[in-house]
């Protein structure tokens, strides 16, 4: 277990290298950033070549720029963004909320999505189940921007229970419904794939087993059916905590939640390398961090899963 | 509104949760003035892209606070948009170059410190420099001694302009370097305002907190999210704030600026979203409000293409110009917020001010016989297609362009001789058009600095002109704008810029498409309620019931 740990470690470091040099090299493809800051206006030349130096951008963006960035990054420097702040004060700000975010998403994905799942994979074909599956194939065609813009809607306009925007404190109880429409399509897969592996593992043997043993019901689904059935479920969720912070730009701007997804849109939109390249980074960790976590967590639910 | 009061009943276990959220949003704007004058409005805003600097700040959400915590010498007014003297006494000059500033006596900063001479010198001299990387810092170009505070390349061989010179305490010179007889009335730009010694001994500290010597004072400010503005109560300006205070909310979205304000939860919001301009009306009432600005957008040409500067090519786009249904795009894309363009300046400006109506002519009517005839004699479009080029990140530039395209196609009774060339991000964008890749027309917005004729040509069509993207250079043109600003008198100064204007027209340098109007709407608690000419509202006239 320990040299797998060791091991899954040692393959992150290219994969990070890659996945930032990558981006480094997308953002940097765009153009010239200092064009956009002065406006419909061409930045006079002096003031431009100024600026360009100030933010290391006279420089061939490989290896020299990217190399820079990257020592600087070792050490918690992320640059500073085009307003003048440094990005590590941007991301003070924005990964807290994003992350209570995500918390509020993954809790969502976790309780509704998993019982839903359960609920309808012990009662297969019968109308809770083909209702659920009706329902889920809905959420997941209708696209985020309509059911977060539709709810906001009903819910803060029509009838005024929430308040349509959420305020740059961004508490728990304000993210609520943001969280459930940032979770709703994944929310959905958890559902339908929860019922699929129910499903099938409750005609296996071991679950067969169990049950002649005279084992409670509520025992043979909790400790027999749902711990193997929950294999492929955790390895989604997994992977979905870094796509739900890497993918709240939609939901974020609907709700006027300034997260990483706020920072990511302004950082893309006024070309702001520093911040589009410092919160992929850290995005790009989080991916990483989560998929170790993954793997961990298979050898916890299924013993059978050791890895060397 | 509608729905707050049955909520109550309404309301399930879940919405019990929810409706707890509804109290925490509008946290400030319900908080009263505190006895100084009547309640705190809030109103949406941008996030500003550069440091809030004067001479640093050339976007609107940026000049917005500017505009509330800053007064310079003149103001404009913001009905008129004429402007007037604030903290200036006099402007006098007797050769439209040499300049004495005598200012007003008693206006401080709200940190304490007087409004001297020096304030301004300071202040100017630190815009100018090339090593504090201002923005803005073009605007003092006429000032004598620029070109050595701020060579267009190099080091600069001196940190203070030449032409500023202080004679006491509330008098200062500006010697400038060529004459130009309109210079007093630039003085109200935010570039030009005052700073407190303050700002140069704690930089930094000053950034976090602007101050400065307007009407309000900046109570907290959290970047990227709000800015709480109080009344000043010290201020002994003629202007002094109507209600207590104003807190800008950063939105991304101005959809859910308008939403926040239909649920009772914003008061203002001076940017109405494309999407909702057809039920504005019905949704507000006469709380939405939609004047001139002082925008007109233009198509620009690449002049450095030989094909688009050609000969005939004077033909080909003056013919394009006819081409353009200017009524029916602004009806039916615009809801009537942009008004068809008949001239290069804009209408707030005023007859006296330089606008012409109708300075266009018939080179902006739509004429689709005499557009393709034009287009025809000139040989034709270059390559026989033309490519319009626009940013598609922001705004709905997207929809206007396959209009004008659209129009022209129709005419020329060809579906591909126009097309759009969307380009990612406005940053490539400009990016693109400073290197001169242009093949074709594009895109190009111009709102104005301040309200004079001189800048909506000489900054557009003078050779080599900052803004002067096409490089289109003429001479007659050049000669008649270095003429009208060394006039020392006013009207005979405008009358030579519009003479400049028709040499514009005549060469067809840019076609002008639409005047863009301020729009804005507001909450039931809000009165008195207006744009100024650059489409941001007077905060200050605004009362809170």
């Amino acid at each position: 277990m320990g040299r797998y740990v060791v091991r899954r470690l040692l393959q992150m470091i290219p994969v990070f290298i890659g996945s930032t040099l990558l981006i480094f090299l997308m953002v940097n493809v765009m153009g010239d950033p200092i064009a956009g800051l002065c406006g419909e206006r061409q930045c006079d030349p002096a003031t431009a070549a100024q600026l360009k130096h100030q933010f290391g951008l006279d420089q061939p963006v490989f290896p020299q720029q990217y190399l820079t960035y990257m020592g600087n990054v070792f050490t918690g420097d992320f640059g500073t963004a085009f307003n003048g702040q440094k990005v590590t004060e941007l991301m003070g700000t924005a990964f807290p909320v994003t992350i209570r975010l995500t918390i509020v998403a993954i809790i969502f994905e976790i309780v509704i999505g998993i019982a839903l799942g359960v609920v309808t994979g012990l009662r297969r074909g019968r109308p809770v189940d083909t209702g659920v599956l009706l329902t889920t194939l809905v959420v997941i065609s209708v696209p985020t921007f309509v059911t977060g813009l539709l709810l906001q809607l009903l819910l803060g306009v029509e009838w005024g229970w929430i308040s349509p925007s959420v305020s740059p404190e961004a508490t728990f109880d304000e993210l609520i419904l943001p969280g459930l429409v940032l979770a709703s399509v994944s929310l959905a897969y958890v559902t339908r794939l929860t019922r699929t592996s129910i499903a099938e593992n409750r005609r296996s043997d071991y679950v067969r087993t169990a049950i002649a043993k005279g084992l409670p019901r509520r025992r043979v689904i909790t400790r027999h059916l749902l711990r193997n059935s929950l294999i492929p479920v955790v390895t989604f969720i997994g992977t979905d905590i870094g796509a739900l912070m890497g993918g709240a730009i939609v939901t974020e701007r609907i709700f006027n939640i300034h997260g990483v997804g706020y920072q990511l849109y302004q950082g893309i939109l006024r070309q702001n390398s520093q911040t589009v390249v410092g919160f992929v980074t850290v995005l790009v960790l989080v991916f990483l961090v989560a998929n170790l976590l993954v793997d961990l967590l298979y050898a916890v639910l299924d013993p059978r899963i050791r890895y060397a | 509104m509608r729905g707050i009061t049955h909520a109550r009943w309404a309301a399930g276990a879940v919405a019990v949760a929810l409706a707890a959220t509804g109290c925490g949003g509008g946290s400030s704007d319900s908080g009263g003035g505190s006895g100084s004058g009547g309640g705190v409005l809030s109103s949406s805003w941008g996030d500003p892209q550069n440091p809030l600097e004067p001479a640093n700040t050339n976007e609107v959400q940026g000049g917005k606070v500017l505009d509330m915590i800053f007064r310079g010498l003149v103001r404009y007014n913001p009905k008129t948009a004429k402007a007037e003297n604030m903290i200036a006494q006099s402007i006098d000059t007797k050769d439209s170059q040499n300049f004495t500033i005598k200012l007003k006596d008693g206006w401080t900063f709200s940190n304490g410190e007087k409004v001297t001479a020096r304030s301004f010198v300071d202040a100017w001299n630190y815009g100018a420099s090339l090593k504090n990387n201002q923005k803005n810092a073009y605007f003092f170009g006429y000032i004598d001694g620029y070109d050595k505070v701020h060579p267009e390349s190099g080091k600069q061989s001196a940190d203070t302009l030449s032409g500023l010179k202080v004679v006491d305490d509330h008098t200062f010179t500006v010697k400038l370097n060529q004459k130009f007889s309109g210079f007093p009335v630039t003085l109200g730009y935010a570039a030009f305002a005052p700073l407190p010694q303050a700002f140069f001994t704690d930089h930094a500290a000053w950034l976090n907190k602007p101050v400065g010597d307007g009407p309000y004072t900046i109570e907290s400010y959290t970047k990227g999210s709000q800015m709480q503005l109080k009344k000043w109560t010290g201020y002994k300006g003629p202007d002094a704030a109507q209600n207590g205070g104003v807190t800008l909310k950063v939105y991304t979205d101005n959809n859910t600026a308008y939403t926040d304000l239909m649920a009772g939860n914003l008061d203002l919001v001076d940017d109405i979203p494309a999407s909702q301009l057809k039920n504005v009306k019905s949704d507000l009432g006469d709380r939405y409000i939609n004047t001139p600005a002082g925008i007109i957008q233009t198509l620009a040409f690449p002049f450095y293409d030989k094909d688009w500067n050609s000969s005939g090519a004077q033909k080909v786009r003056t013919g394009l110009s006819m081409a353009i249904n200017r009524k029916q795009i602004t009806e039916t894309i615009f809801n009537n917020t942009r008004t068809p363009a008949t001239d290069w300046t804009s209408p707030v400006l005023g007859s006296a001010g330089g606008y012409k109506s109708g300075l266009c002519g018939k080179a902006c009517d739509y004429d689709p016989a005499e557009a393709k005839k034009l287009i025809k004699e000139g040989g034709g479009l270059p390559g026989g297609q033309v490519k319009i080029s626009y940013n598609a990140d922001t705004g709905s530039h997207r929809d206007w362009v396959n209009a004008v395209c659209n129009s022209i196609n129709n005419v020329l009774g060809n579906g591909k001789a126009c097309v759009g060339n969307p380009i990612g991000t406005f940053a490539d964008f400009r990016n693109q058009i400073g290197q001169h890749k242009m093949t074709g027309p594009f895109r190009a917005g111009w709102q104005m600095d301040y309200p004079l004729i001189q800048d909506f040509l000489q900054p557009l069509y003078y050779t080599d002109a900052s803004s002067n993207d096409g490089k289109w250079s003429n001479k007659q043109f050049d000669q008649l704008v270095d003429q009208a600003n060394a006039e020392t008198d006013l009207p005979k100064a405008v009358s030579t810029f519009q003479q400049a204007e028709g040499v514009v027209r005549d060469n067809m340098a840019a076609i002008p498409l639409w005047y863009q109007n301020g729009s804005a709407g507001y909450s039931q608690r809000l009165s008195n309620v207006a744009l100024n000419p650059f489409s941001v509202p007077v905060y200050d006239e605004i009362k809170v019931s």
